[in-house]
């Protein structure tokens, strides 16, 4: 995969840590250092400066929803707009809770891409019906409902 | 029925009150009727589908009584849908009280 060239630039040992840091973000400056041959303040430093840049842009704990018991499921909307409201429709969108991801494609025509999440289908419905359809420039909307999900990755940097 | 009542069911409501035609759970066709009189017109036309879908929901009757506010047109709905009418005998049965409706009101707003 190519990589964006940013205005940050990062050295082999930021490549190092960020890609221990995605295998697994609980790991000790002490552990880090160990496996790449250098001082714990030295992974705090680089860390922090990350942090600071915005390169690191959070840590989080991925759940599994079922063991806890929380019943929900996740759609795929695709909502055809007019190409003049397509930017309002999508920042709209990205303020909704139940909307976890926003973005757009053009191919024939342009379109927003959104993965949704409700209580059941008739919440999903609502919310559709109700805060999607109403948006100006919305021409129509197409929904999937996920039934089972294969693998859900977040992209993994290769160490460089 | 009091003139502004009539009037009342009869008005031009904003887009977010409006009914959207959808033919299954979060598929819009990009067709609504913000208006009793745009209602009848996309009972008409809209893919029969979606009539079907949102007859046995409940949401036609639900909308004509909650935001429309026309009490007897959401009896006249719920009665329709105990009959189990679908496809085109839906569609013409269905136009058949939206629009009689429509008129009789229109009828009774000209005074």
């Amino acid at each position: 995969m190519k990589l964006k060239k940013q205005a940050i630039s990062l050295d082999s040992l930021d490549w190092n840590i960020l890609q221990a840091l995605q295998g697994n973000a609980k790991q000790t400056y002490m552990e880090i250092g160990r496996r790449f041959g250098v001082a714990h303040s030295t992974v705090y430093d680089r860390i922090r400066r990350m942090e600071e840049n915005g390169v690191i842009k959070k840590y989080t704990a991925v759940l599994d929803m079922e063991k806890i018991g929380v019943k929900y499921i996740t759609a795929i909307m695709t909502v055809f707009t007019d190409p003049k409201e397509s930017e309002n429709v999508a920042k709209k969108l990205s303020e909704s809770e139940e909307v976890l991801e926003v973005s757009t494609s053009l191919s024939e025509e342009l379109l927003i891409i959104a993965k949704v999440v409700a209580k059941d289908q008739d919440d999903l419905h609502s919310f559709i019906a109700q805060k999607v359809a109403p948006l100006p420039g919305v021409l129509r909307i197409r929904t999937s409902i996920i039934t089972r999900k294969y693998k859900e990755e977040e992209l993994l940097i290769e160490k460089k | 029925m009091t003139p502004s009542s009539v009037a009342r069911i009869l008005r031009k409501l904003p887009r977010e009150n409006a009914f959207y035609f959808f033919t299954s759970i979060g598929n819009y066709i990009g067709e609504n009727a913000a208006s009793l009189e745009e209602f009848v017109d996309k009972v008409r036309e809209v893919n029969v589908k979606s009539l079907e879908f949102h007859l046995y929901r409940g949401d036609l009757e639900k909308w004509v009584a909650e935001v429309l506010e026309d009490g007897e047109l959401a009896e006249e709905i719920k009665s329709l849908k105990n009959l189990k009418p679908v496809g085109d005998a839906l569609r013409s049965q269905f136009y058949l009280i939206v629009s009689k409706r429509f008129e009789k009101l229109k009828s009774e707003f000209r005074g």
